[in-house]
């Protein structure tokens, strides 16, 4: 098993997911952060105010997935989430020891298929 | 004080001129609440911006291409620049007032058609339009219908601008909304309001600031202001109840969204019927006002057609019916000046609608040659990656809810 990790734009999020529920991908969790990664420097100003605001609004996936599922997956989340300016955001893939449905207690691959599908 | 002033009409004037003022930021509100976050403030700017841009072409222009004399079509320049506008009596109030108190409309009805355009027009064709617009589209207009122009002399009903202000509005708004295309995201993802309670806040204002305007239009403290002062309260409220009922039988809930809406419906349907119906008849036209607007909404968010913010439903169906009604309802023993359908006068309801059809052409011709004109010489659409990013950061530099976190303060000078 691994764990898909992307970090994307947050106006992009919408064209993620429908590009992984096509790749039938369907249990993930996100959050809303914040981060820097180079991207061209955006600056506000507040009446006599002006900042520069190094960190920028960013949406954060985390999908664990079965190997075979790994390539759909990043696919997927390329294909959604690129715009070709700087600030398209990252995948990592990490590679994970044990996954656990908490309702069932079913183990690893049992526990990232979803439910009603047979696990291969 | 001259003669023919009276301090009575005076006082309410100048009350009426503050409260259709503050529409305009309601308008804000109401809009603002509408959009997505990463638009609010462009949303809210673009009413906020109507009123120095709009109001500074009307003093300058507008006021006289709408009250001047000359013709039938538009006034002349006699009043260009405030010449000639000054403490004299006009009616019986002071001419300056009858000035300011007509600027405020200018201003709003520039401001309503920013519902059709939001989230994807840039800011300085923007201003460029609307206060274009002002003196091309809504002063002619103005001056057919109040400034002795010919569909006054038709005979047409119009207590407060229901044709003037809110079909000539919703007209450009659907020109606008045509030649500027749709967001990139409609019809493709849910566009969700950003804060409903700023929707309800901005629709309780404009209700506030209504009185203003329809009860202001009696241009007195006199019997005909305090007609159309009870209207304005009891058409909303029969729109608002069966709006709600609508809600609740089609879907099961009642909702916010819909109320505000409901209420502005209400609101709209009633300003050119104010000062010539019964209270009892504005309950009737209120109740049925909900029925057209309502379901035109839910018609247009399945088309391609959009008009973001439904001026078109709310502003031009709801002007529609509300000046057709007013030709229904009119009673003269209640406005003393002319009488409807009900009063035996079919007559009124053939000049209602000439009326409403020379409002919609002219709108949406001369809005269309405004939009080509100014396409032709600046982009109207933001890029789609600015649009992405939304037009707070993009067009105005900053942003509606700020955190502040990671922002690094730049000292003049000091810059790197």
């Amino acid at each position: 098993m691994k764990l898909v990790v992307a970090i994307i734009r947050p106006e992009r999020l919408n064209n993620v997911l429908e590009a992984l529920f096509r790749a039938k991908v369907a249990g993930l969790t996100i959050s809303r952060v914040q981060g820097h990664g180079g991207e061209i420097e955006r600056v506000e100003t507040y009446r006599g105010t002006t900042v520069k605001m190094e960190l920028t609004d960013k949406v954060r996936l985390e999908i664990g997935v079965s190997d075979h599922f790994v390539e759909p997956t990043v696919k997927a989340i390329m294909q959604g989430a690129r715009t070709g300016d700087v600030g398209d955001g990252k995948i990592f893939v990490v590679p994970v020891e044990h996954v656990y449905r908490i309702r069932t207690g079913e183990l690893d691959r049992a526990a990232v298929t979803p439910v009603g599908v047979p696990p291969d | 004080m001259p003669p023919n002033i009276s301090p009575a009409d005076t006082a309410w004037l100048l009350i009426s001129t503050a409260l259709v003022l503050m529409m305009t930021p309601a308008l804000g509100f109401f809009y603002g609440g509408m959009v997505r976050a990463k638009n609010a403030l462009n949303t809210l700017m673009m009413s906020f911006s109507a009123l120095g841009f709009v109001g500074l072409a009307w003093a300058f222009f507008g006021y006289s291409i709408a009250f001047g004399h000359s013709n039938q079509w538009w006034g002349d320049g006699q009043y260009f620049f405030l010449r000639g506008v000054g403490l004299e009596a006009n009616g019986t109030i002071p001419h300056v007032l009858y000035f300011a108190y007509q600027g405020t409309f200018a201003i709003i009805t520039a401001a309503l058609i920013s519902g059709a355009i939001v989230e994807r027009m840039r800011f300085g064709p923007y201003l460029a339009f609307i206060t274009l617009w002002s003196l091309v589209v809504y002063a002619p207009i103005a001056h057919w219908v109040w400034g002795g122009g010919w569909i006054a002399k038709l005979g047409a009903l119009d207590f407060a601008g229901g044709t003037v202000v809110h079909v000539n509005a919703a007209a450009a708004a659907l020109v606008c909304a045509v030649v500027v295309g749709a967001r990139k995201d409609y019809a493709r993802q849910a566009i969700l309001p950003q804060n409903v309670p700023f929707t309800l806040l901005g629709a309780g204002l404009l209700w506030l600031g209504w009185f203003g305007f329809n009860a202001g239009s009696a241009l007195g403290a006199n019997r005909s202001a305090a007609l159309a002062f009870t209207n304005t309260m009891f058409a909303p409220i029969a729109t608002l109840v069966v709006w709600t009922l609508l809600d609740l039988f089609r879907s099961g809930k009642a909702t916010a969204v819909g109320a505000a809406t409901g209420i502005v419906v209400g609101l709209v349907a009633v300003t050119p019927a104010a000062g010539f119906i019964s209270p009892t008849s504005a309950i009737i036209l209120g109740a049925f006002a909900a029925f057209p607007s309502y379901f035109t909404l839910l018609y247009r968010a399945r088309t391609r057609l959009d008009d973001s913010l439904d001026v078109v439903a709310a502003h031009g169906v709801g002007g529609i019916v509300g000046a057709l009604l007013t030709g229904v309802l009119a009673q003269k023993s209640w406005n003393g000046t002319a009488d409807g359908v009900i009063a035996g006068n079919w007559s009124q309801l053939g000049i209602q609608a000439i009326a409403i059809v020379a409002t919609i052409v002219y709108s949406g011709a001369a809005t269309l040659l405004i939009v080509k004109v100014l396409s032709a010489v600046a982009t109207l659409r933001t890029e789609v990656r600015e649009e992405g990013l939304g037009l707070d950061f993009t067009q105005h530099g900053e942003e509606a809810y700020s955190r502040g976190e990671g922002a690094i303060l730049l000292l003049d000078g000091r810059n790197e």
